[in-house]
């Protein structure tokens, strides 16, 4: 399956990655041989199977709503690049994603 | 839903000035969060409030690799008696899914929600607005995880975006309405209704201001002759009831005039601005959002079978507006008074507790009264939340006993009230306080002599006819005892006095 320079740039721009020319026609490649692996499953006649999310056995996997203890806010933020205050420090974000709701500080 | 195409035909001819009749489309999506100890998918506490930030967080909810979901009964069960409580259908089968997008505040750069098979669909919520009993449909119920919290920050050399993940992972529900709304009102009464509903049930606090209760709403605009019709318009940020309708009542006229100019209503997301009082375009990317839907993989799937269903429908109480009605046919109450008796579901109960199930409808009213005016009103002056009483059932119950029986006064009991301590019986307060009924008739009577000596002008009056004199009098008398004699004994201890010496 050929991806397209667009279809590259589409995946790219929801994942917020920026990409070099180069790198896009790199990626463009890989993803369509990797997809064309995957093609493969198309050959399989699954006419007469049903859909299915799961191929475990399993339903009803709950756990009791019992409170357990968290991370310290030191091994919360250990891995963060920048951090201020005891929050994740970030770039900017001015408009809101799907389902943000912001507020000023 | 479909997206409705704009048609905008000058050629259709809108005579200048002439009424059109316009019909206002809206439904609402209200997501709630779920009255859990712990998160939807992980242990952590769900009462984020006070926590500093970041301080409720594991690798689950960080988003950290390798971490694995388990999803809360609690959450599973509070979105299952919502959709019990709304009337619908529990399909059994339903299972979670990925829903992608990448932003600061989704960790895991997806959120656990539910697509294409939904817990509960298709229920209705049945609400009054304007004094007409309405319905309008229930599209779906679905559970979800909330996000992060992004605060803004200036700092030098620019702007950053801090992170809180407290929130991360706590349980929403999603319920979806029916555009089934014709206005504004109908829609804040309907938004009103919902959230009495979810309160009754202890799914949530419904509280607006605490982020716990959130609206968004779809509003579109059509005549009713079909000619101009408008596309979608989301409005978002909302945070009151009152917002939902002042920001619906602006898209409405907003609308409205577009159309009537000829102009299209273009589809977007619109952002309410609370402090100007309009709508704002919340210009977003062009492109329609691609969340990738896929089945959750580290999720099993549900089956709300049968078991289930019965357990969590054994858990609905009685609801708001089937108790309204019963309180208004049971005890004579007015619908206003039903109403509001039965607006919080601690209100109804204590009112119910205090009262016996055997309260003729006289004894109803009159705890109907002192609820509604003097505890409600000490309530607003406390500052407590609506659904908390300054008085507690067995309180309320020793103060109407009382009452009835004479021990004390209404204008004894007002006084009291104010001064009653926590768990305190009003008995014991009254008799602390010095304000249990007079029955010294020692005191009565010299009160009463004291009373005729004070007002010569109003003894004669009576005396020549104007028997309304005598309430001057009764008053007088009361203040004299300090409201502790019985209106009743002091009307006739006067009455035998004015017209024995008459």
């Amino acid at each position: 399956m050929a991806l397209t320079d667009a279809d590259v740039d589409h995946v790219a721009s929801l994942a917020r990655l920026g990409l070099s020319a180069e790198e896009r026609a790199r990626l463009r490649d890989q993803l369509s041989t990797i997809l064309g692996h995957i093609e493969v499953l198309d050959r399989l006649d699954t006419a007469a199977i049903p859909p299915t999310a799961q191929v475990l056995p399993l339903i009803n996997v709950l756990r009791e709503d019992a409170p357990r203890p968290s991370l310290s806010r030191d091994e919360a933020l250990a891995n963060a690049p920048r951090q201020a205050d005891g929050f994740f420090e970030v770039h900017a974000v001015l408009t809101g994603g799907p389902d943000a709701e912001e507020e000023a500080p | 839903m479909a997206v409705e195409a704009v048609r905008v035909d000058p050629a259709a001819g809108i005579a200048p000035g002439s009424a059109l009749e316009f019909e206002t489309v809206i439904g609402l999506e209200v997501h709630a969060q779920l009255l859990t100890r712990s998160k939807m998918y992980c242990g952590c506490l769900a009462d984020y409030a006070d926590a500093p930030p970041n301080t409720a967080t594991c690798p689950v909810c960080l988003g950290l690799p390798g971490a694995l979901p388990v999803a809360n009964r609690a959450a599973i069960e509070l979105a299952l008696l919502t959709g019990l409580s709304l009337g619908c259908r529990i399909p059994g089968y339903n299972k979670l899914d990925r829903k992608n997008y990448v932003y600061p505040d989704l960790p895991k750069g997806y959120q656990i929600s539910q697509y294409d098979l939904p817990l509960c669909a298709g229920g209705a919520l049945t609400f009054v607005s304007g004094g007409v009993t309405r319905t309008a449909g229930i599209t779906r119920v679905h559970v979800e995880e909330d996000t992060g919290r992004l605060v803004h920050r200036s700092e030098v050399g620019g702007e950053v975006s801090l992170v809180d993940l407290n929130r991360s992972g706590v349980p929403l529900m999603e319920i979806v309405g029916d555009p089934d709304l014709r206005s504004p009102e109908e829609a804040k009464d309907y938004l009103i209704a919902l959230r009495q509903i979810l309160r009754y049930i202890g799914a949530s606090t419904g509280n607006m201001e605490e982020g716990a209760f959130r609206c968004d709403a779809n509003i579109s605009t059509r005549t009713r002759d079909g000619v101009l019709v408008g596309s979608k318009v989301e409005v978002k940020n909302m945070n009151s009831f009152r917002a939902v309708e002042r920001a619906l009542r602006f898209e409405e006229t907003r609308q409205r005039a577009a159309l009537s100019a000829g102009e299209a209503v273009p589809q977007e997301t619109r952002g309410w601005v609370e402090d100007r009082g309009v709508t704002v375009s919340q210009r977003t990317k062009e492109q329609a959002h691609d969340y990738r839907y896929f089945p959750e993989p580290d999720l099993p799937p549900l089956d709300a079978d049968a078991a289930m269903v019965a357990t969590v429908r054994a858990r609905l109480p009685e609801l708001p507006l089937a108790r309204r009605a019963r309180f208004a046919a049971a005890f004579g109450l007015g619908e206003g008074d039903a109403a509001l008796l039965t607006a919080e579901r601690e209100i109804a109960d204590t009112f119910e507790a205090a009262i016996g199930p055997e309260a003729t409808p006289g004894e109803a009213r009159a705890a109907a009264n002192w609820i509604l005016n003097d505890l409600m009103g000490l309530q607003g002056q406390r500052g407590l939340p609506p659904h908390v009483l300054p008085l507690s059932a067995d309180q309320l119950r020793d103060l109407l006993s009382a009452l009835a029986g004479g021990e004390m006064t209404a204008r004894a009991a007002k006084e009291l009230l104010p001064q009653v301590e926590p768990e305190e019986l009003p008995r014991a307060a009254a008799a602390r306080l010095n304000l249990l009924s007079l029955d010294d008739t020692g005191v009565v009577d010299a009160a009463v002599a004291e009373t005729l000596a004070a007002f010569p002008a109003a003894v004669a009056d009576y005396r020549a006819g104007k028997k309304a004199a005598i309430g001057r009098l009764i008053g007088e008398t009361m203040k004299r005892t300090g409201g502790r004699a019985r209106p009743d004994d002091v009307r006739r201890r006067l009455q035998a006095a004015l017209d024995a010496d008459g």
